[in-house]
């Protein structure tokens, strides 16, 4: 197993280096610069700034003097925010990004799960149609009009909850954006997880078992759980990226300083260094979950292993 | 044989996720906010400044929080007016060249140590040295000699004009007068920079904890993305009458955002009210609510450079006649602001702001005439006219570009295609004014007076983002400039709005307002048409 | 099985799957009334009326639906809004459906080494932020319609590829599959005229599933600024202009999240009962 973390880890460098290629490519493909504003620089001033950040060299010079920076681990300096270090920025907004977007995660797993099985063990009942019915709304309702709507009843007309990242504790500020972000997650979870039950149930070592005479809780617990998980294993890529989509809206309805909101203001404000300092993170991230994911596939799926 | 599972057994035994939730909420409870008796003031600023570096920031939020911490010779008192801060004494040579100023005896960076001339002739080098990189170097100094030749890299720094005669007396020689030189005095590029903390600290001075500054406030803590805290500069001078002990300065870049956490109780001020709220806050909350005219002009300008706008001022006032300034200012965007049937707002100090000849028409006449106009322009129904209009993504330009396409389709027949861009890609089309034809814009003025509009359009400033080059409008520039007598000059400058307004280069749409949500616990807040709260002027009271 | 009889044997299982019949007559009607009722109303999309912005809904002046912030009226913009909306996500999910039928069928049938590097590939574009970049190229380049499909397409196809892969794997094995090799069948023909027609019901019912996703997709775009150009709409700018307003005109939210909610429902639900029809488990 090791070495088959080892081998993918090693593979994934040429991806890397393709996701670098690709984002500074674009990045400076795009009309504009990080120091455009109505008021237009003198000529003067725009060429003592374009040679304090290294502008005026060719672009492939530019890239390997970034690809060298890389390689210290350096990510280099923001264009936008003059002295602060991209790594910096990216270390502040990581965790508040990790925070909200994991717990969301995780809430929306452990609620989805549960209420998925809960549906699925009575199905066609009244709990089955009320679990069935919230997933679909919460389906159905895009996050950029439940947040705004979240604010407005909890912060601004019942005051129970802060209005954004600095009103409140680190706890109360943590609930409704996680729960804004989770609400769309754990309607995808629970339906699938109720599908993915039901087709288990159905299957034909679980009638066995039944057969056999063994109770629902258990069969549930060692027969029907592990192998009914395994689609939502392969859901978790684009719940993953759900998150991430939903985060920048959750960001900026609750201002939040997290990684999405860096990325669309360093996009806007062709930010080079940040904008792929954030991408080539990101990146690393998803080709370390995939690993992830793949060797949880192993365990839960004997039949896998055997590969 | 119908044991269920029952949900609840089913999370008992999911140990290990809850366990991962508990963990990650332990570690959020890193943060915890310092409960103490300080007075707190908590702002809302649109963006984040790039830099807290006298010299490097550039954006009018930099400039606000720039205003807290730091002091320049000259600044305004809390009504707007202009006085000596810094400095206590100024004299002016007859020649208008030479600027004496002397310093405050008692004026103490926030390390305590003194401020000096020498400080200041430091700063002011180091804002033109080319290595700096500075945005303003030109804008504010650019008039004192030898410093163009220092920008360009011909001279050294050592050559400015700038000279620490003694310990608190300051000499500056310009190469010709400048009749709002004290205004630019105020920016704040030109506030002194703490040698010691440069030397020290080098391109990290900026951060909390490093920057030393000569103002009313202190740098305490920069949240990146989140907010800026200045905390109370016990140094300052004048710090008996500043009250409030520390001042947060929020950064939301969504005005509906602000606004809910102004009205959850989480801001003292916000920087602007969203339109759609206007209403219902003046509704609500009407002595809250701050409406005031603001130094700045929201218009579409025309690319002069190519057809059709290109030689054809009657198309150009055509299309000026055919909108409906009052609609957009009342139903579309609706916040207090001002039709504009002229270029330098009416709000400019010791200034008369001229008009189009037609803003007094009534609606059906300006229609009729600029029909006629539009006919004699060459256009019409043989010879229809299809138009781009470019503006930067915002729910708010989109609005008035709709408006302005229905306006120019009902009344002229014109059928116009409305771009959004991103904003940096507006402006290098704009700049590159080889695709553009119509574009919208904003200018605000940089002090209180005439000419920071009017220069924007004179023919060789590198703003001018029409390709507006009329002879006349820059030799009645030039000889406003060259007067010394504040109301000859002052002549000049209608004369030349007069021109300017006649070729129509700019639409002028609406001049802004300042919209601002105030709590009833500030005091000392005062309307001023450049938008300068300094948070040492206000006071707080704690009402229920 | 050919196409023809592939698509009459769903259209017949359909016919007695009662959450099929309910969602495609929904979802049939709302595109019927995009398409003619513009025709039904005096008002035409880009029409303002700034003496009467946010006006309630009333039967008397012809707004059915009420008017935006410049006066136009709601009800013909929401049909503007479906039409663009239902034509970017189906337009997407066709172009991340050929790529990614192409892409999964040839990997899956040619098997091998071949298989290997596409799939490979595939995980590295997996790991690409496609959000990322694909905000990137709207923020770079024009608002090009066109590039809104390219963008959401491009996003989605890889899903699709690997779906489409697994099938094939299972259909390789197929005697009819042995049976054209042996009659002779070149391998493109093979992959063209007996896998792809027995893709289908897996990716139709793949492609409910991606509609909404691309209805989402342009949503969020249109949510940072980056959708259709004004005064054209979508359902998501629609909904993104409501929010705004939500306070002052909560009729409009009320309305085009509603709209919104059950196009997205009914996709989904009709992929639910598609996947019944289809799947051949249930078939034994």
């Amino acid at each position: 197993m090791l070495r088959y973390a080892l081998l993918r880890i090693f593979g994934a460098i040429p991806t890397m280096l393709l996701v670098i290629a690709l984002a500074f490519l674009m990045v400076h493909a795009a009309p504009g610069g990080p120091f455009d504003a109505a008021r237009v620089l003198p000529p003067e001033i725009e060429k003592n700034i374009a040679a304090a950040y290294h502008l005026d060299e060719s672009l492939p010079r530019q890239f390997l003097r970034y690809l060298n920076g890389l390689l210290h681990g350096d990510l280099g300096p923001s264009y936008r925010y003059r002295g602060q270090n991209v790594s910096k920025l990216i270390g502040d907004a990581l965790p508040v990004s990790l925070q909200i977007g994991v717990l969301a995660l995780i809430i929306a797993n452990v609620a989805g799960i549960a209420a998925g099985i809960a549906a699925a063990l009575r199905k066609n009942t009244f709990l089955d149609r009320l679990v069935t019915g919230v997933a679909m709304a919460g389906i159905s309702v895009p996050v950029f009009v439940v947040a705004p709507l979240m604010v407005l009843i909890f912060a601004v007309y019942l005051g129970w909850l802060p209005a954004s990242w600095t009103g409140g504790t680190a706890i109360t500020r943590l609930i409704l954006p996680v729960m804004a972000l989770a609400l769309p997650q754990i309607a995808y979870i629970a339906r699938l997880m109720r599908a993915s039950m039901i087709d288990t149930l159905n299957s034909e070592y679980v009638r066995t078992a039944r057969a056999q005479g063994l109770k629902t809780r258990s069969i549930v617990r060692y027969h029907a759980l592990k192998p009914a998980m395994l689609p939502l294993l392969s859901y978790m890529g684009p719940a993953t990226a759900g998150v991430l989509t939903g985060s920048v809206v959750i960001e900026q309805v609750f201002s939040i300083p997290g990684i999405g909101q860096s990325f669309i203001n360093g996009a806007l404000s062709r930010d080079y260094t940040l904008v792929m300092g954030i991408v080539i993170f990101y990146a690393a991230l998803v080709i370390l979950l995939n690993l992830v994911v793949d060797l949880l596939y192993g365990v839960l799926d004997p039949r896998i292993r055997t590969r | 044989m119908n044991n269920e599972l029952s949900t609840i057994e089913f999370l008992s035994r999911q140990r290990l996720p809850i366990l991962a939730c508990i963990a990650i909420l332990l570690s959020a409870c890193g943060g915890s906010q310092d409960a103490q008796r300080d007075s707190v003031l908590n702002r809302g600023m649109f963006t984040e400044p790039e830099s807290l570096d006298t010299h490097k920031a550039r954006s009018l939020q930099a400039g606000d929080v720039q205003r807290d911490l730091g002091e320049g010779l000259t600044g305004y008192a809390a009504d707007g007016e202009l006085i000596l801060a810094a400095a206590e004494r100024m004299e002016m040579s007859n020649d208008g060249l030479t600027y004496t100023f002397w310093l405050r005896p008692d004026g103490r960076w926030s390390n305590g140590d003194r401020v000096t001339a020498a400080d200041f002739v430091y700063s002011f080098r180091r804002l033109v040295d080319p290595a700096t990189a500075a945005f303003y170097a030109q804008d504010s100094l650019g008039d004192v000699v030898n410093a163009m030749a220092i920008i360009a890299g011909e001279k050294s720094v050592e050559e400015l004009a700038v000279a620490a005669v003694s310990e608190l007396q300051l000499q500056i020689t310009l190469e010709q007068p400048v009749a709002y030189f004290n205004l630019l005095l105020t920016h704040p590029s030109t506030f002194p920079v703490h040698r010691g903390s440069i030397e020290e600290h080098g391109d990290q001075h900026a951060r909390a904890g490093n920057l030393v500054s000569n103002g009313a406030y202190r740098l305490h803590v920069w949240e990146v993305g989140s907010y800026i805290e200045v905390s109370r500069n016990l140094h300052y001078w004048n710090d008996a009458e500043t009250a409030i002990d520390r001042v947060r300065h929020h950064i939301i870049p969504e005005d509906t955002v602000e606004l809910n956490r102004y009205r959850a109780g989480e801001l003292d001020i916000t920087a602007s009210v969203p339109s759609e709220a206007f209403e219902q806050m003046k509704q609500e909350r009407p002595g809250e609510l701050r409406v005031s005219p603001y130094l700045a002009v929201y218009f579409y300008g025309f690319n002069l450079t190519r057809p059709p706008f290109k030689d054809n001022p009657k198309l150009r006032q055509a299309l000026s006649m055919a909108i409906d300034r009052e609609t957009i200012t009342d139903v579309v965007v609706g916040r207090g602001e001002t039709p504009a049937y002229g270029w330098v707002p009416p709000a400019t100090s010791n200034y008369e702001s001229q008009q189009f000849p037609y803003a007094k028409l009534s609606r059906q006449q300006r229609h009729a005439r600029a029909r006629d106009l539009f006919a004699e322009a060459g256009f019409g129904a043989h010879n229809p006219l299809r138009v781009e209009l470019r503006y930067n993504t915002s729910d708010a330009h989109k609005n008035i570009a709709a408006a302005v396409q229905s306006m120019w389709s009902k009344t002229l027949g014109v059928e116009t295609g409305l771009i959004n861009e991103d904003f940096s890609v507006l402006l290098d089309n704009i700049a590159a004014a080889e695709i553009t034809e119509v574009f919208l814009s904003a200018w605000t003025g940089d002090y209180d007076d005439a000419h920071t509009f009017l220069t924007v359009l004179e023919s060789g400033n590198p703003s001018n983002q029409t390709g507006f080059n009329n002879r006349k409008y820059d030799e009645l520039m030039n000889k406003a400039a060259a007067q010394t007598g504040p109301k000859l000059r002052q002549v000049y400058l209608e004369e030349a709005e007069i021109e300017l307004l006649s070729e129509h280069p700019v639409i002028p749409i609406y001049f802004f307002v300042n919209k601002n949500m105030v709590s009833p616990r500030v005091h000392g807040w005062h309307d001023n048409v450049l938008n300068y709260h300094y948070s040492q002027h206000l006071t707080l009271t704690d009402t229920d | 099985m050919s196409y023809l009889a592939v698509v009459r044997s769903i259209l017949r299982k359909s016919r007695d799957n009662k959450t099929i019949v309910v969602c495609s007559s929904i979802l049939l009607l709302i595109a019927a009334v995009a398409l003619i009722g513009p025709l039904l109303s005096p008002h035409h999309y880009a029409d303002t009326d700034f003496d009467q912005p946010f006006a309630k809904p009333s039967i008397s002046n012809w707004h059915v639906f009420g008017t935006d912030g410049l006066g136009r009226d709601l009800f013909v913009r929401i049909l503007l809004g479906v039409k663009v909306t239902l034509f970017v996500a189906i337009i997407a999910s066709g172009v991340s459906l050929g790529i990614g039928v192409a892409y999964g069928a040839i990997a899956g049938y040619v098997g091998g080494k071949v298989d290997g590097v596409m799939m490979r590939a595939v995980d590295a574009l997996y790991a690409m932020p496609f959000i990322f970049f694909v905000i990137l190229l709207m923020v770079v380049f024009e608002r090009n319609f066109l590039l809104i499909f390219v963008a959401i397409g491009a996003i989605n196809w890889l899903d699709m590829a690997r779906i489409v892969r697994g099938q094939t794997l299972s259909l390789k094995r197929r005697e009819f599959v042995d049976a054209a090799r042996l009659i002779g069948v070149s391998t493109p023909g093979i992959i063209l005229r007996h896998i792809t027609p027995n893709l289908f019901g897996v990716v139709v019912v793949y492609m409910t599933l991606t509609i909404p996703q691309a209805i989402l997709v342009e949503s969020f775009l249109s949510f940072l600024g980056l959708g259709v150009q004004a005064p054209q709409t979508s359902l998501g700018a629609l909904v993104n202009d409501s929010v705004s307003n939500m306070e002052r005109a909560p009729w409009l939210l009320l309305i085009t999240a509603a709209v919104l909610a059950v196009i997205l429902l009914c996709f989904n639900f009709l992929g639910d009962g598609l996947r019944e029809v289809v799947d051949p488990r249930k078939k034994t």
